[in-house]
């Protein structure tokens, strides 16, 4: 009944659903999402991510660390708006698939044997003959001929013709299947072991990070993530001999505490280096132990060898201190006493202590056995300047300094030194004290020289024997000299150089302060001298010949150092004394079940390219048609890609055919 | 009727593989696989399955590319025979390299690639002069200058490989692990594909394009081995100590090869199309026509594109293996995924809505500056896990 054609329905709208297909599945859509994502991922690596917030404030700026914050730039592969992309990506990708795969398909296995004569005389590689031979004759080359250059034929008798279809390259639609497939596996495969999961059960209210410095037992439960946590990616440090059953996760601004259903043991970390003193290889035996093991699980990972175990991966990631005792002396840097005080403490401890009536916390954060730096050697890349204590000095304001101590004498221009850095915040380079190392390898000559400045009446009898040829001052005003020379040395000891400086400019008119400075360093080198040379006596030293070049260098780096003393902030100089190491294997865990559809994906991607670019789907259609005198023979090919090549190609059957037809 | 069958019968031999082959190709397998063989039998000892497995397909692998490119063969000999000549010159160690005259002058690896350096820069003034002064012979001269070059920059680093082993036993290791090995591997893969099409399609006129990059990237390699001691051979951190290395970081390089040549096509193309468009009949013409510039740039594309895909997914492999993930983000990775994004942008653009001409040329340059970024910005501006080679 309704079989008469209805013009109408061509022009009724399409409906909504299939306009939103349309949409969904459109190439611009799918453009439009490729250029966001790479906007977007640009976007990730110009800007640091998941660094401390308060880095992004001092970065940034109050306002704009707001705005930024709100855009979720600190960390946008987790942002709503990124996972939003992706999701939109492999929306539009399956509709994609579900609209074209079908066809595909459908085409792979078709032969096109419905095909009209017009249609294939029309095609650009069409060729027609007409030939005095039996159209079994032709028949019979054409079957030879297209198995021959790689084409599957069928054949097919029509009304009054024979037409032979041959179809090579079927995989190439596959391919198309294939790759788009693998798209959509491996983003959602990504979806699942990145961190979307988690930022729903934030929003939802059951999680959320923790920001202070707790042990993980003292961390409310909000913040934890129970062993049925499906996917996740967290890091532990494990000191030597401890284990753990928790990992922790970073998380916006804080972290998160994942628990495990095993604990893992360290039982030793190791590090090895090749001869030029780079890191060979970072290793840790591990102890699995699990109710559900008959015995602990003993195994030993590396960096590219991690342990699977239970779905979860153990990788060596990283090391730290996990505990060093170090045993330092605390040398006085105000004052006159020279005697160093002997303390104990532990890497991570905080200690208490009084130093000149003032309370202070030494904080020791890190101990290094190895420093490998690069060498001035031209022979060797590196070197090893030998073990380093990294801790902060804060005072009863809160305020904290950080140092950095070498415990051996570093060298520099044929000298050696104890080095010393020092910092007000991470943020900072470390700047450097250089002590200079005394005949016997210590640093008690330069202890002892600058508790000598710091002795008052010491300096004032040192003075008073100085006498000042050519300074043609009456005797009267000698005294005020020696005294204005003893205060000149104090104002050296507390405040560098530049207070000496300072004090110039304070009480000298402009035009004579250049005259003035001069004199006063003059006489300044002149006490520190006279200072130094008594040191050197004191130990026994023979100063009557003068002193040689060795001990005037070392005369010039420790005034050199005493003069920074103002800046270096902390009021003892820390000695490493001796040390005994632990250390601490950083472990990342991971369970990441999105790789069950990730890893097919991409072995599905790396197939289905490869077809689709290099088993492009190429057609022939020889059609055949008696003839009163003989057979018309139309030779065609048809391509979707490569045309180019399958030109030739083409052209070079069709002169073969010419060949033997017309031979 | 039998004198079809006759004619077909002898087109149906003509064209049968094996019988097509001749007798020098027969020369050539039997060669490759005697030394196959040879390295079998000595070194099978301390082979695993996986190690066996590779040299065999090596191989086997050999001998087919050397049947169907046969200037493949003359290559394969000479590094062959030079590398052997490089390695057998060092007796006492690595300071022979100073005293040796073979070793001083030719085949150590810093001198192979000095030359490998003097002659791709030749090759590419050699291209222009044939190019702009349509000269033959000129042209006959760069490609084999071209294959001279190619040659020692692969004798170079077969000669480094040893010399890593000669620093100590534990320090050596496949010469791709850090900036410098692999610009030399890039300039050595970027020819090859070059010299490829230049057979294929009988035209040295883009010789003089392609070749520009090649001197760049030599550029950069003179300036960074003198400039910076890079040519130092270093011992693997940790993290590149992996199989995943040897295969994820050639892959790679096939890609970036790829892409370059299809950049500099697609400078040709816009070369002969603003000639065409203003009729000049100047040396652009002699270039190959905008439709042949068209199919190079999209196989081209195509070619860096799978092996690109390969390369980031051998990457992530190692990623899951080395840093406990398969996708970190980290800025390396991300821009590989830029780059990927945009020629998989650029094949939608011309296989489903048919762009072709100017755009996509421009578009593929365009492309090379992602790409360069992916290489040497991210070392260059941007931090993160990548521990290769920083500047
Ligand atoms: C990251 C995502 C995608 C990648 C990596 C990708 C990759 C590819 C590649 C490599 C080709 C082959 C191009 C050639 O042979 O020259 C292709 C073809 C194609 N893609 Fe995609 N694609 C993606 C997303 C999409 C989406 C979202 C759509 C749907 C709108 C789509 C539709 C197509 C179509 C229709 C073809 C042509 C197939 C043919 O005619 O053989 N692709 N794709």
């Amino acid at each position: 009944m309704n079989n008469h054609p209805t013009t109408q329905a061509l022009f009724t709208p399409p409906r909504k659903s299939a306009l939103l297909l349309k949409f969904l599945g459109s190439m611009n859509l799918a453009i439009t999402l490729l250029v966001a994502l790479s906007i977007a991922a640009i976007i990730g690596t110009v800007l640091q991510q998941n660094q401390p917030y308060t880095d992004y404030v001092i970065k940034f700026g109050p306002f704009w660390f707001e705005i930024f914050q709100q855009l979720g730039l600190y960390d946008v592969y987790s942002s709503g708006w990124f996972l939003f992309i992706l999701f939109f990506l492999v929306v539009s990708t399956s509709t994609c698939i579900y609209r074209n795969a079908p066809n595909m398909l459908r085409e792979m296995r078709e032969y096109r044997q419905n095909i009209t004569l017009q249609t294939i005389e029309n095609y650009s590689n069409s060729y027609s003959w007409q030939l005095n031979h039996s159209a079994d004759e032709v028949l019979h080359v054409v079957k030879k001929l297209f198995p021959h250059h790689g084409y599957s034929a069928r054949q097919k008798e029509g009304n009054g013709y024979t037409l032979v279809s041959g179809m090579r390259g079927a995989g190439s639609r596959l391919g198309y299947v294939l790759t788009h497939l693998a798209i959509v596996l491996i983003c959602i495969g990504g979806l699942i072991d990145g961190n979307a999961i988690l930022k729903a059960r934030e929003m939802l209210g059951q999680i959320a990070p923790e920001t202070r410095n707790l042990p993980a037992n003292e961390v409310p439960a909000i913040s934890h993530l129970g062993v049925n946590n499906m996917s996740f990616r967290g890091s532990v440090s494990i000191p030597e001999g401890s284990q753990s059953d928790v990992l922790f996760i970073n998380y916006k601004d804080g972290y998160l505490v994942q628990e495990l259903p095993f604990s893992v043991e360290v039982k030793d970390f190791r590090i090895e280096h090749y001869n030029s003193g780079q890191p060979k290889s970072f290793e840790s035996d591990l102890v699995i132990h699990d109710e559900r093991l008959e015995k602990p699980l003993v195994q030993t990972i590396a960096v590219n060898h991690p342990l699977i175990y239970d779905g979860y991966s153990i990788y060596q990631a990283s090391f730290s201190d996990g505990g060093s005792e170090l045993e330092l002396l605390a040398w006085p840097l105000l004052g006159k006493s020279s005697k160093a005080k002997k303390i104990d403490t532990k890497v991570g401890a905080d200690l208490q202590m009084t130093l000149f009536d003032q309370s202070w916390i030494l904080e020791t954060s890190n101990f290094r056995l190895f420093n490998i730096n690069p060498s001035e050697d031209p022979d060797k890349k590196f070197k090893n300047v030998g073990p380093s204590m990294q801790f902060k000095m804060r005072n009863k304001t809160g305020e904290a300094k950080e140092f950095l101590n070498y415990m051996v004498p570093v060298e520099r221009d044929g000298a050696y030194f104890y080095l010393s850095g020092v910092r007000s915040s991470p943020a900072e380079e470390f700047r450097y004290l250089y002590v200079p190392v005394d005949d016997a390898g210590g640093i008690n000559r330069f202890m002892s020289f600058l508790h000598a400045l710091n002795d008052d009446a010491l300096l004032r009898q040192i003075a008073a024997k100085q006498n000042f040829t050519g300074s043609a001052l009456p005797s009267k005003d000698s005294a005020q000299f020696n005294k204005a020379m003893v205060r000149l040395a104090g104002v050296f000891v507390k405040n560098g150089i530049s207070g000496v400086t300072e004090q110039v400019e304070k009480n000298v008119p402009l035009e004579k302060r250049e005259e003035v400075t001069k004199l006063y360093i003059r006489v300044l080198q002149q006490i520190l001298g006279a200072v130094y040379v008594d040191v050197l006596s004191k130990e026994g030293v023979d100063v009557s010949l003068g002193v040689d070049e060795e001990k005037a260098a070392f005369f010039d780096s420790a005034s050199a150092a005493i003069g920074a003393l103002s800046r270096y902030g902390s009021p003892v100089y820390f000695q490493l004394a001796s040390f005994k190491h632990h250390q601490a294997s950083g472990l990342q865990i991971a369970k990441a079940p999105g790789k069950n559809l990730v890893y097919p994906g991409c072995a599905m991607l790396i197939l289905g390219v490869f077809l689709m670019f290099y088993a492009p789907q190429q057609r022939l259609w020889a059609w055949l048609q008696p003839t009163d005198d003989g057979v018309k023979f139309v030779l065609a090919g048809h391509a979707i890609r490569n045309n180019m090549d399958f030109s030739t190609e083409y052209q070079q059957i069709r002169e073969q055919f010419e060949r033997i037809l017309t031979s | 009727m039998n004198s079809t069958q006759t004619a077909l019968q002898y087109e149906l031999n003509q064209d049968s593989f094996w019988k097509g082959l001749s007798l020098f190709d027969w020369v050539w397998a039997t060669i490759v696989m005697c030394g196959t063989g040879y390295a079998y039998s000595r070194y099978a000892s301390l082979m695993d399955a996986y190690e066996k497995g590779i040299l065999v397909s090596a191989g086997v692998g050999l001998v087919a590319l050397g049947w169907r490119w046969k200037s493949m063969r003359g290559l394969s000999l000479a590094v062959f025979l030079l590398s052997m000549l490089g390695i057998s010159r060092y007796v006492n160690g690595l300071n022979d390299a100073d005293s040796d005259f073979f070793l001083r002058f030719l085949v150590s690896s810093q001198s192979a690639i000095m030359w490998m350096s003097a002659l791709y820069v030749l090759a590419t003034l050699t291209y222009f002069v044939s190019f702009i002064g349509r000269s033959e012979f000129a042209g006959k001269v760069a490609s084999a200058m071209t294959w001279s070059a190619t040659t020692m920059g692969l004798v170079g680093l077969m000669v480094r490989w040893r010399e890593s082993y000669l620093i100590g036993l534990d320090v050596g290791h496949i010469p791709v692990s850090n900036l410098y090995e692999v610009f030399i591997l890039f300039s050595i893969i970027t020819a090859l594909l070059y010299l490829f099409y230049e057979r294929r399609y009988q035209t040295r006129a883009l010789g003089s394009f392609v070749l520009l990059v090649i001197s760049a990237a030599v550029a950069f390699l003179l300036w960074y081995t003198f400039d910076r001691q890079a040519a130092d051979i270093q011992p693997l951190v940790p993290a590149l100590q992996s199989y995943w290395m040897k295969i994820h970081v050639p892959a790679n390089f096939i890609g970036y090869g790829a892409f370059a040549i299809a950049a500099m096509v697609g400078t040709a193309y816009l070369v002969r199309a603003g000639a065409e468009q203003r009729h000049s009949n100047g040396v652009a013409l002699t270039l190959p026509s905008l439709e042949i510039l068209d199919d190079l740039m999209y196989k081209s594309i195509a070619l860096g594109f799978a092996f690109f895909t390969l390369a980031t997914i051998l990457g992530a492999l190692w990623a899951a293996e080395a840093w406990g993930g398969y996708w970190s983000w980290d800025p390396k990775e991300t821009w590989a995924l830029i780059v990927w994004l945009n020629y998989a942008a650029w094949l939608h653009m011309r296989l489903t809505k048919g762009w072709r001409g100017k755009p996509m040329a421009a578009w593929a340059i365009i492309g090379l500056f992602v790409t360069l970024f992916a290489f040497l910005g991210v070392n260059m501006f941007l931090s993160g896990l990548h521990s290769y080679g920083e500047l």
